[in-house]
This record gives structure tokens, C-alpha cells and sequence, in this order.
């Protein structure tokens, strides 16, 4: 077989291997077009540039490969102490019996199985809308497969401010399970709401959310992907910000054999403002440990702020991925745009590849840039042991201090407690 | 309390010996300044005696209250007392100032057996050697050393000093940098910390600070070795006449 015969190939096989749901017209309509978004050009592999840094191999290929399901013991469940909504989805399936009832002040709560079956629903002109204008410049045919194969997911319309965060729970249960989940997410006019997401969800999950946020309207996301080290992740995250609204996603990744994350932000209104932020910690010794975190904001108005701040911290061959752009269009003057991505090696298996990208159209902004990689100061840590402290916990110090930046970008000062918890966690487990 | 015995150290890369058999006894409560050159390894000395990586011991011992220095891994020594006032403290940017004290605190008693200082224990403790040491609560919750400075750091590894109350305590150049008045709360600090349980090791260029914390032996270095110990008038006369007599004497 020849290698431009293997690329089709392996879409077909993906596609073979899916049965589209079926629902009302103007979903099924949705559904074709989405999947020959993912004909032409076909899924991605090695070979393209958007994928140069990434095998995608195991995000494409027909079954999802196996995945060992954690078991975190009696650790404390994540976001415990906060008051929140539940929907809950075991390898992609909802579980009612261990969800909430969607329903919440201010907040209209559906499924998308049910949305997509009804004769008419707010979520026809959202399903697929953002994710077909985030095809442009870049194909992202993962994403058309999510429109064209998702089984269910959270529409959620949010009319005020959200009392209460809505917390997406997704556990991992079956060692094969390959989930396919896309959320809709309208912030309406002055609106605001908290969305939390954790967990693995499956031994391999393809998760969308289109998030419609208009005219002064808030959107706080704080997502943690799950101990499992096996799971494979591709999500996309497409926005779509309004006139001085907020936009605001920060991720815990730590563990996983491959994880892709993408966020694709269209800032549409004047004085609005996106903030996205990471922070990913990989060690190699207990499985391969992969992450990407691939993010183009678009300025498409003026007086608006950007900021992209990714940390990494890698050891026993662990690999991290950037790239990132900043893409600033005619018009949209005094644009203040930033991105950070760095990663701390604590060894020299371990490596991290950085594509940073602006790219400006106006002439009145203001962009900034920057890539590193750096191991531990040395200076630092002889410091701080100096004065008492053992290498272990002064190394731990440094660590949490690198990824400071990222972490501050979680507004919720109890959300930002949870997250350390982890990091800390985390640290601990690997203190020798 | 501090025993050297012929240590010669060199730079673990280059191999090129630094200290080349120095020997030098610092007794419970007294004060031993050390003067030198620039390049005598004065810094090394210290650095050596606090662990850092980079440096070789190829001969001769280090105690501190009998226990041998040199077998410890740097927090250890910290926690048995030693404690070295960097030449140039360390920016450490995203750990706050307070944060790391609290850490070291209580890495320590930890060591110790003793109980951890809770946080509102730990402040009350903190806020009154910062009062003494002139520091003001901003610089507290900033970064450690970060946009210090460089009196300001200078005062912060004395606040350092006085929270931890080592029983050794080695001060390198920590008058450098600073103005008469700061000098004065830094010599005040140290002087609070005189006693007859702990030592003190000051190197220093100038005599202005020996006018201050009054040294009871003063030592020499040349080329990585004590050349010459005598009384606090030792001082005085490196400071009116420089080294070259000294160095010619014993040429
Ligand atoms: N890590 C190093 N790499 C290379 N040379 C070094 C290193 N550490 C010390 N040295 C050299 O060792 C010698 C002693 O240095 P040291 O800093 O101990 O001197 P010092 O007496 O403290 O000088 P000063 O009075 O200027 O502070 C110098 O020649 C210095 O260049
Ligand atoms: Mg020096």
C-alpha cells in the first residue's frame, strides 16, 4: 500500500467503526456536513503541520486502545467541598442516578441526545457553529468527528448568573470505552457561569464544547483530566466572545499516556477579554506521558486582552507540546495580547517543544511572547536547603513557584486551594 | 564549636584547588572575623562548610559541635546549626518571603522534635525581628529577595539569622551594600544573637563593621589559606595599611 493510499484509509476505518445518531432534520443535517468536514481533508496524522509535535495515531485509529481504570482509593473527590451541579457521565453514557436534577436558577440544563431530537431548540444555531468557524485557518477534523458522532453531552443556557458552578463529572469504567461528549454552553447577555470538568471519562474521550458568550457575559472553566495514566484525550474548546464579556479556562493535566487540548477563541466584541491557562505535570516512570496544549485566539476587535499561560513540568521522559498563536486582525486596534509557555525539565529524558506564533494585522497593539525551558535552579535549591529545608520539599517549592502564574489565573479562591491540593499531591507521591 | 583541619577544597570541574589546607577554631560565644583578599576564598570557605554542590574536599575535616560537616547534606547541617549569610542571596521568584521562612522554621524544629509554629505563632515571631531589623511587612510578602534591594537582602538573611537562631552562625560580606544606618541595625541584630552558646565567623573587607560587632580574634586569608590570627587590632591595621605588609611577612 502506498502512503497516499493510508491517510483515507484511515478515515474510513475511523468512520466505519461510528454509527451517526439519528434525530430531528436540522441535526442530521448538522451531523453530514460535520462529517464531511472529516472527509476532506480526512483525519490528521503525523505527517501534517498542525500535528508535527503529536502522534494522532491513537486518537484516530478505529478502537480505542485499552486503558487500565485507576483506582484512586479513598483519595477526597475533587471540588468536594464546593457546592455544585453534577452531571455525571460513566465512559460517556449519562448517569442520571448519579446526577444532579438539571436544574438551576437562571440556567436552562438539557442533554444533547434529547436536544438533538427535538423539531426545534436555542442549540441549532450553536451545535457545530463554532466548531465549523474554527475549521478556519486549520482544519481540526477530530472536532468535525465530535459534531458528527457525539451521543450526548450538556446544553446549557444560562440567562443570569449562575448560583452555583456546574460540575461535569466524568468517570472511566470500562477498560475499552471510547467517549465521544460535546457541550453547548450560551452565556446569555450578562450572564455568568462556572463550568468545572474532572476526570478521565474514558480509556479514550474526544470532547467538544462550543461556548457562545455575549455582550457582558462571564465564562469561568476549570477543568482536571483524571489520574488515569493510560486515557487518551482530545478535547477542543471553540468560543465565541461578545462585546466586554470574559472568558476564562484554566487545566490541571496530570497523568495520561497522550492528551491534546485545544482552545479556539474568537474575540468578536470590543473590550472583551480571554484567559487561558495550563498547567501540566507528566512523569514518564509511570507510562508514557504526552500533552499538547494547542491554542489560537483570533482578535477581531478592538480594546480587547488576551493571555495564554502554559507551565509544564516534566520528568523520566515525559513530552509537552505548545503552540500557540495570537492571531491579531485588521481593525482590531489596541489588542493587548500575551503568551507564556514554559516548561521546568527535571531531568534530560524529558523534553518540551514550543511553536509560539503572533501574527498582526493592526498597528496600534501590543503583543508579547515567550517560550522557555529551564530545569531546576540550582542557586535556588541550595538556598533554601541552606536554611533547613530538605531537597524534596525546597524542590516542591520551586515547582509550585513555576507554575504560580498559571495557577493565579483561577479566580475562585477555593477552586484555586483544590487545584494545589493536587499539585501538591502529586509532588508528594513523587518525593523520594 | 567550628573545628577545621587542613581542608583544601577544589572546584570539582576545573579541578583548581581553592582552599589549600586551612584551619581554624571558632569557641562557643566568641567572635572571629576573617579579612582577606579578593579571591583569598573566603566565599568558598563558607559555601563549603554550608554543602553546596560544585566543590570537592580532598583533604582535612569540618565539625561543628562534633559532628562532621562534611558527611551532611546541606539541610542537615542547617538543622545542627550551621547558618551561612549569603554574599549574594538567592532570588527565588514565586515563593513568597514568608512562605519560606515558615518552611525553614519548621523543617527544622521538625529535625529538632519540636513542634511545628502554627501560622499565627510563626507571624507573631516574625513580625517582631522584622520590627528590629527594620523590614516592613511588604517585603515580607514578596517574593524572597525578588526586587530587593541589595541592603534589603542584606537585612533579610539577618532576619533570616535571627528566626532560625543558629548555633554558627557564618556571615559573608554582609556589611557590602549597606548604609551606615543599616549597618548598625544589622550589627544590632547580630549582637541581640551574642552569646555564650553560639559562634560567630564575620568576613568582612572593612574594619567599619568590626567597629560595630566587636570580633575577639581576627584572622587573615591569602590564597586559600589562614596566613595570620591575632586580636581585633589585626583589623586596624589591614584598614590603614592594606595586606601587602602582612603578605610580605610571611612571603
Ligand atoms: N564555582 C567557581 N567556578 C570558578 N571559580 C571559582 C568558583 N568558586 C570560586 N572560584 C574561584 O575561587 C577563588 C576564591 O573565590 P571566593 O569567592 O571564595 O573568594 P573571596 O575570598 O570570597 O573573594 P571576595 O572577597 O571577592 O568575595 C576565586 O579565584 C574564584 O574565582
Ligand atoms: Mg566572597
Amino acid at each position: 500500500m502506498t502512503q497516499a493510499q493510508a491517510e483515507p484509509d484511515i478515515t474510513r476505518a475511523r468512520l466505519a467503526a461510528l454509527s451517526r445518531p439519528d434525530g430531528a432534520a436540522w441535526s442530521n443535517d448538522i451531523r453530514r456536513m460535520a462529517e464531511a468536514r472529516v472527509r476532506t481533508p480526512g483525519l490528521p496524522t503525523r505527517r501534517d503541520e498542525y500535528w508535527k509535535f503529536t502522534d494522532p495515531a491513537s486518537l484516530t485509529q478505529a478502537e480505542a486502545p485499552a486503558a487500565a481504570v485507576f483506582d484512586a482509593g479513598d483519595e477526597a473527590p475533587l471540588y468536594g467541598g464546593i457546592d455544585r451541579l453534577k452531571i455525571v457521565f460513566v465512559d460517556g453514557a449519562f448517569d442520571a442516578g448519579a446526577s444532579d436534577a438539571l436544574e438551576m436558577e437562571g440556567v436552562e440544563i438539557d442533554l444533547l441526545s434529547e436536544v438533538l431530537s427535538k423539531d426545534t431548540h436555542w442549540a441549532c444555531d450553536l451545535y457545530g457553529t463554532l466548531e465549523t468557524r474554527g475549521q478556519d485557518p486549520v482544519a481540526r477534523p477530530l472536532a468535525a468527528l465530535n459534531t458528527a458522532y457525539a451521543t450526548n453531552g450538556a446544553v446549557i443556557r444560562v440567562t443570569g448568573k449562575a448560583p452555583k458552578p456546574i460540575s461535569l463529572v466524568y468517570l472511566h469504567q470500562a477498560e475499552t470505552s471510547d467517549a465521544i461528549l460535546h457541550h453547548l454552553v450560551k452565556v446569555e447577555r450578562g450572564g455568568g457561569v462556572t463550568i468545572l470538568e474532572n476526570g478521565p471519562a474514558a480509556a479514550r474521550f474526544n470532547k467538544c464544547m462550543e461556548i457562545d458568550v455575549a455582550d457582558g457575559a462571564a465564562f469561568h472553566h476549570v477543568r482536571v483530566q483524571g489520574r488515569d495514566h493510560e486515557r487518551r484525550c482530545i478535547s477542543h474548546m471553540f468560543a465565541r466572545l461578545g462585546v466586554a464579556s470574559t472568558y476564562k479556562s484554566f487545566t490541571l493535566t496530570a497523568n495520561g499516556v497522550l492528551t491534546r487540548n485545544e482552545n479556539i477563541i474568537e474575540i468578536a466584541g470590543d473590550n472583551a477579554s480571554a484567559h487561558v491557562a495550563g498547567a501540566a505535570l507528566g512523569d514518564g516512570a509511570s507510562g508514557p506521558f504526552h500533552h499538547d496544549d494547542t491554542v489560537f485566539v483570533t482578535h477581531d476587535a478592538a480594546h480587547c486582552e488576551s493571555r495564554q499561560v502554559f507551565k509544564k513540568v516534566l520528568r523520566n521522559g515525559a513530552k509537552g507540546v505548545f503552540q500557540g498563536k495570537i492571531l491579531v486582525k485588521p481593525g482590531a486596534q489596541k489588542t493587548d495580547g500575551y503568551q507564556i509557555s514554559q516548561a521546568l525539565l527535571l531531568d534530560e529524558d524529558s523534553s518540551f517543544q514550543a511553536k509560539p506564533e503572533l501574527e498582526i494585522y493592526a498597528d496600534d497593539v501590543q503583543c508579547s511572547h515567550g517560550s522557555t525551558t529551564g530545569a531546576i535552579d540550582e542557586r535556588a535549591l541550595f538556598y533554601l536547603r541552606s536554611r533547613g529545608v530538605p531537597e524534596g520539599e525546597a524542590a516542591d517549592l520551586l515547582v509550585l513557584a513555576f507554575l504560580a502564574e498559571a495557577i493565579d489565573e483561577i479566580e475562585d479562591e477555593r477552586l484555586q486551594e483544590d487545584i494545589l491540593t493536587r499539585l501538591r499531591q502529586w509532588l508528594e507521591r513523587r518525593r523520594t | 564549636m567550628l573545628d577545621i583541619k587542613n581542608l583544601h577544597v577544589s572546584l570539582e570541574e576545573e579541578g583548581k584547588e581553592i582552599l589549600k589546607g586551612v584551619d581554624l577554631t571558632v569557641e562557643a560565644g566568641r567572635v572571629h572575623a576573617i579579612m582577606g583578599p579578593n579571591g583569598s576564598g573566603k566565599s568558598t570557605l563558607g559555601y563549603v562548610l554550608s554543602g553546596r554542590d560544585g566543590y570537592e574536599v580532598t583533604e582535612g575535616s569540618a565539625h561543628l559541635e562534633g559532628a562532621d560537616l562534611l558527611a551532611m547534606a546541606p539541610e542537615e547541617r542547617a538543622a545542627a546549626g550551621l547558618f551561612l549569610a549569603f554574599q549574594y542571596p538567592v532570588e527565588i521568584p514565586g515563593v513568597g518571603n514568608m512562605t519560606f521562612l515558615r518552611t525553614a522554621v519548621n523543617a527544622q524544629r521538625k529535625v529538632r522534635g519540636e513542634e511545628e509554629l502554627s501560622a499565627a505563632e510563626f507571624l507573631k515571631v516574625i513580625r517582631e525581628k522584622a520590627r528590629m531589623l527594620k523590614i516592613d511587612a511588604d517585603m515580607l510578602k514578596r517574593p524572597v529577595n525578588v526586587g530587593f534591594s541589595g541592603g534589603e537582602k542584606k537585612r533579610n538573611e539577618i532576619l533570616q539569622m535571627a528566626i532560625l537562631e543558629p548555633r554558627m552562625c557564618i556571615l559573608d560580606e554582609t556589611d557590602s551594600g549597606l548604609d551606615v544606618d543599616a549597618m548598625k541595625l544589622v550589627a544590632e541584630g547580630v549582637n541581640a544573637l551574642r552569646d555564650a552558646g553560639r559562634g560567630f565567623l564575620v568576613i568582612t573587607h572593612y574594619q567599619r563593621l568590626l567597629d560595630h560587632i566587636k570580633p575577639d580574634v581576627v584572622h587573615i586569608m591569602a590564597d586559600g589559606r589562614i596566613v595570620k590570627t591575632s586580636g581585633p587590632e589585626l583589623a586596624l591595621e589591614v584598614e590603614q595599611n592594606g595586606y601587602g605588609d602582612i603578605l610580605a611577612e610571611i612571603a
